[in-house]
């Protein structure tokens, strides 16, 4: 399984996912840098966390014009697996590979804390080591990951089940108060109808080891991880 | 001559001018005078202070480097070296909150980046006048910390907050960045190799922060927010490319030196360069510094503070390959100058000499200052027996957690990103913060402390108490402390009382890091904190301290674990009440002595702290500071999610039942202990000669002594949360 991790100026996550792809789940990994239109043969590619090219006129606006995003989106329309976190699910929804927006939290703050997560799809290449309305403990750190889209694609997202990952308590129930951020429908994560692109506001990569608070996280990775071993095998 | 209008501009006295004139047999010229006026600032000279500073103990087994270069370094093992330095933003960021203070993590990520590290962590040290009336400060400083920190992807991870009436016009805003890199990678900033190239990279040089360090280096009055030009604007993405490009420039061997562009801009950074070598100079020209305004005189260009720039030391004929790196991050670089050996800085406008000095006198050329200090009135002594006697302490524990010095800080430290890098294992809220090394099982602690109310009444003391609770903090998680920056934040030292508080601070910090052992490897010291010579802040020295544990499976946190652990008090209770926050806020005033500190008896109970901890003995440990043994209590109970049952507290006489559980006695921790680990925890406190008591049993969700008070963890909670919601 070859992970292309993808380097824009002003990411930073893209060590971070680097070090739980390479040293946690022992994948291969390789880091794709924005000016190159090739994505280097590469099964899953992550549009990993920052702020992209400084994200000073609106977050992901001048990212989804770099040459490695024409790459990846025909990458997606052949049914490659992309995978947006944080700034990379802003990025994605500014390229048009998801619907929505993301806008500045409610609170008008960053925020960067635990979060959990409610998890609503399972039969996903990203997902599949989850159980059922599983719900795990993932960190968010934003300022800009309130969800918003308008109430058309908002009620065809619910209908056809791309909502993936939903705030929520720790006890599974979405409520207002789990909300860090103001998304609509505490909505934390989303999928593209055909299920190859997942982007999502909170940061899997920095809850794959028990030391740094914890492990769900890594779910995420050997979801996908393990899916290409399927693929082998079959 | 001069006229005295010029020379105030430049913020030099007519006898310095005076100095000047006889070390160069000729007036300078202007751009010469604008050169010497912002090296000789008090910010860049350290002439206040310099000779006090070399009473600080800045030798040791680990240290790589001490202070003099761009941040210290210590070794601390499996071949790594921590870089770090703390240092002050005060005067901008009174005038311009969010800038000042957003810059101010800028340059000091730069000094780290400039020793060849990665910068791995960020702490900010805050001191603001009471909330609601300095909100303006608080948002914009807090709001300018994280503007930049989030997003150049370096985890904030600790600091402190205080309030107090000394500093509303004088906020303190002290950053420090700590940095990794290998042993044998480690960089000095030093312009060795006559003929190498100096090589000018990152941002474009503006007009911004013309005269910032000399700016820095007078009080503040009426006419500073028309200094608003000489605060500079900070950019973290284009910072966070020239990180990535240092860092691979690092990788190459066409570099001799990174210098940081900071205060003074190109003139201090040369001339600190080459100042480290015997002999050399150097020749810039300043009509190839690529500008981002039009119309620049050399004296512009020379003195601008435009943010995030470095100065490259290259191999001669390897401009290209260093050209390469920075084009890959669409950085600018260029060639301005190279190295010489005749001991001076020569700035050339193409072919016409536009200033030429000598190095030395540049960098070490400012006549030492030499005040005299005057002790002040002593502060108000304090009676315990005029105190009435504590009637409700589950009341005041009440009134002391929503206090703002005491309350919750996660309203602030949650809009900091403290988690990229995947490093932090504990995270801010507790004693130190605790990063991992990836690829060992090392962790670095990493903390800044200092109780400046204990420095107000007692600057010696306070010093030594700052460094001792840094250490404390650091003990706390099972480290051992390993070394110290410190940020000397003071008053006007013309005024001799000011000037006396930097003496005996001084004389403090040193005793106290020769007794605990801990070198300090590189600092900061900010004068002229007051405002049109009234409001003179506390003496506010900060340390920084970081410490190492072998292994990071020991590491300890604050909060409670198990029900029905053990939870004792390690080391013993004086009857003291002098500096403490319960005075302050159940009594109103500020009076006595800062409790009395025992260096020997500190180092004897960190020992037996991280002895037990790295036994295995303790299940958590948590530092008594401010508000004493029961705010420390509750705390642990707060960050644990689970109560504590203790006996009714019965302090033997003269012990007072205030001051056992609201003295601020030091050399005391809370820790809990499962019930089979006692004994053997006995048996190391007695090999120690450490007192231990016992104060009850963690579980359930209430605090209680048992006849004394009873509070529900909700009850506790909601006064701490609430402290700075105004």
């Amino acid at each position: 399984m070859k992970f292309g991790v993808v380097v824009f100026p002003g990411t930073w996550s893209d060590r971070d996912c680097g070090w739980v792809i390479d040293q946690v789940v022992g994948a291969q990994l390789q880091y794709l840098w924005h000016k190159d239109a090739d994505l280097k043969g590469s099964d899953c590619v992550i549009l990993p966390g920052g702020f992209a090219y400084g994200d000073y006129l609106r977050t992901g606006a001048i990212a989804r014009f770099a040459p490695v995003m024409q790459e990846i989106g025909e990458f997606a329309d052949r049914g490659g697996l992309v995978w947006g976190i944080c700034n990379g699910f802003q990025i994605l929804c500014e390229a048009g590979l998801l619907p929505g927006a993301l806008i500045r939290n409610a609170s008008l703050e960053y925020r960067c804390e635990w979060t959990h997560l409610a998890v609503e799809r399972t039969d996903l290449a990203f997902t599949s080591q989850c159980a059922e309305r599983e719900v795990i403990r993932v960190p968010i750190s934003h300022g800009e990951g309130s969800y918003f889209a308008d109430p058309a694609v908002l009620s065809r997202l619910e209908q056809s089940g791309q909502v993936v990952f939903r705030y929520c308590d720790s006890g599974g129930r979405v409520v207002p108060g789990a909300n860090p951020n103001g998304s609509l429908h505490n909505i934390a994560g989303i999928v593209n109808k055909r299920g190859n692109v997942l982007g999502m506001m909170p940061h899997p990569e920095r809850c794959a080891e028990p030391e740094l608070g914890g492990a769900d996280g890594l779910k995420l990775f050997r979801s996908v991880a393990g899916g290409a071993l399927k693929v082998l095998v079959s | 001559m001069v006229d005295s209008r010029r020379l105030r501009e430049v913020a030099l006295t007519p006898e310095e001018y005076r100095v000047i004139v006889e070390k160069l047999r000729r007036p300078p010229n202007a751009v010469e005078l604008g050169m010497l006026g912002v090296l000789w600032s008090e910010h860049c000279s350290y002439k206040t202070s310099k000779t006090l500073l070399r009473r600080l103990p800045s030798t040791g087994d680990a240290v790589l480097q001490g202070p003099g270069e761009n941040a210290g370094a210590v070794e601390i093992g499996s071949g790594w070296a921590a870089v770090f330095k703390i240092e002050s933003h005060n005067h901008p960021s009174a005038i311009e909150p969010y800038q000042g203070a957003a810059t101010g993590v800028g340059g000091i990520i730069r000094d780290v980046i400039a020793m060849g590290a990665r910068p791995i962590a960020l702490l900010d040290s805050l001191r603001f006048g009471p909330l609601p009336a300095s909100r303006h400060h608080f948002d914009g400083v807090v709001a300018g910390i994280g503007g930049y920190g989030n997003c150049i992807g370096i985890p904030t991870v600790g600091g402190e907050v205080y309030f107090d009436e000394c500093y509303a016009n004088n906020p303190i805003v002290n950053a420090m960045c700590v940095g990794l890199v290998r042993v044998d990678r480690l960089m000095r900033a030093r312009a060795e190799g006559t003929g190498n190239s100096l090589m000018l990279v990152g941002a474009d040089t503006g007009r911004d922060g013309i005269h910032g360090a000399s700016f820095a280096s007078v009080e503040l009055d009426e006419s500073s927010s028309e200094r608003r030009p000489a605060v500079q604007v900070g950019n973290p993405f284009l910072e966070k490319c020239l990180l990535e490009a240092c860092m691979d420039l690092a990788q190459t061997d066409a570099v001799v030196a990174v210098q940081d562009l900071g205060a003074a801009g190109l003139t201090s950074s040369v001339a600190e360069c080459a100042g480290r070598v015997a002999g050399a100079g150097a020749r810039v020209d300043v009509s190839l510094v690529p500008r981002r305004a039009r119309g620049m005189t050399p004296y512009d260009v020379m003195l601008s503070e435009s943010q995030e720039r470095m100065l490259v030391v290259v191999q001669r004929g390897r401009e290209s390959e260093v050209e390469r790196i920075f084009q890959t991050w669409d950085l600018t670089s260029a060639v301005i100058g190279d190295v010489t050996d005749d001991g001076h800085l020569t700035v050339f406008d193409q072919t016409q000499v536009v200033a030429r000095l000598p190095i030395d006198l540049l960098t070490d050329g400012a006549p030492p200052r030499r005040l005299a200090g005057i002790a002040p009135e002593p502060p108000p002594s304090l009676r315990l027996d005029s105190l009435p006697p504590l009637l409700d302490p589950g009341e005041s524990l009440l009134r002391l957690l929503a206090s703002p010095n005491l309350c919750s800080r996660r309203p602030i430290f949650r809009r900091y990103d403290h988690m990229v890098g995947d490093s932090t294992l504990v995270a801010p809220g507790g004693d130190a913060a605790l990063l991992r090394i990836k690829g060992t099982r090392l962790g670095l602690a990493l903390t800044t402390d200092c109780n400046a109310r204990y420095c107000h009444l007692d600057p010696n003391l306070g010093a030594q108490h700052a460094v001792a609770e840094a250490a404390r903090n650091i003990v706390a998680t099972g480290a051992r402390p390993l070394a110290v920056t410190d940020c000397l934040n003071l008053a006007n030292p013309d005024r001799p009382e000011v000037y006396w508080e930097l003496e005996e601070t001084i004389a403090g910090l040193a005793q106290a890091c020769r007794a605990l052992e801990v070198p300090i490897v590189s600092g900061n010291v900010s004068l002229y904190n007051d405002s049109s010579g009234t409001s003179a802040i506390h003496p506010t020295p900060v340390v920084g301290m970081i410490g190492v544990i072998d292994d990071y499976a020991h590491r300890l946190e604050v909060g409670f674990k198990h029900e029905g652990d053990f939870v004792l008090l390690v080391g013993s209770s004086l009857n003291d009440l002098g500096g403490s926050e319960y005075l302050k806020v159940e009594h109103g005033t500020v009076a006595g002595r800062p409790p009395a500190l025992d260096l020997t008896r500190e180092a004897a109970v960190n020992r037996l702290m991280l002895a037990a901890a790295k036994a295995g003995q303790l299940r958590s440990a948590h530092d008594c500071a401010d508000g004493g043994m029961l705010v420390a209590l509750a705390e642990c109970c707060l960050l644990g999610g689970m109560g504590v049952r203790c006996p009714a507290l019965r302090p033997e006489a003269p012990l007072r039942l205030d001051a056992a559980f609201f003295g601020e006695t030091p050399g005391r921790f809370i820790v809990s202990v499962a019930s089979r680990a006692m004994p053997e925890l006995q048996t190391l406190a007695r090999r120690h000669h450490v007192e231990i008591s016992l104060l009850g049993m963690a579980g359930g969700d209430t605090v209680e002594f048992e006849g004394q008070f009873r509070l529900s963890l909700d009850q506790i909670r909601q006064a701490w949360e609430g402290g700075l919601s105004f």
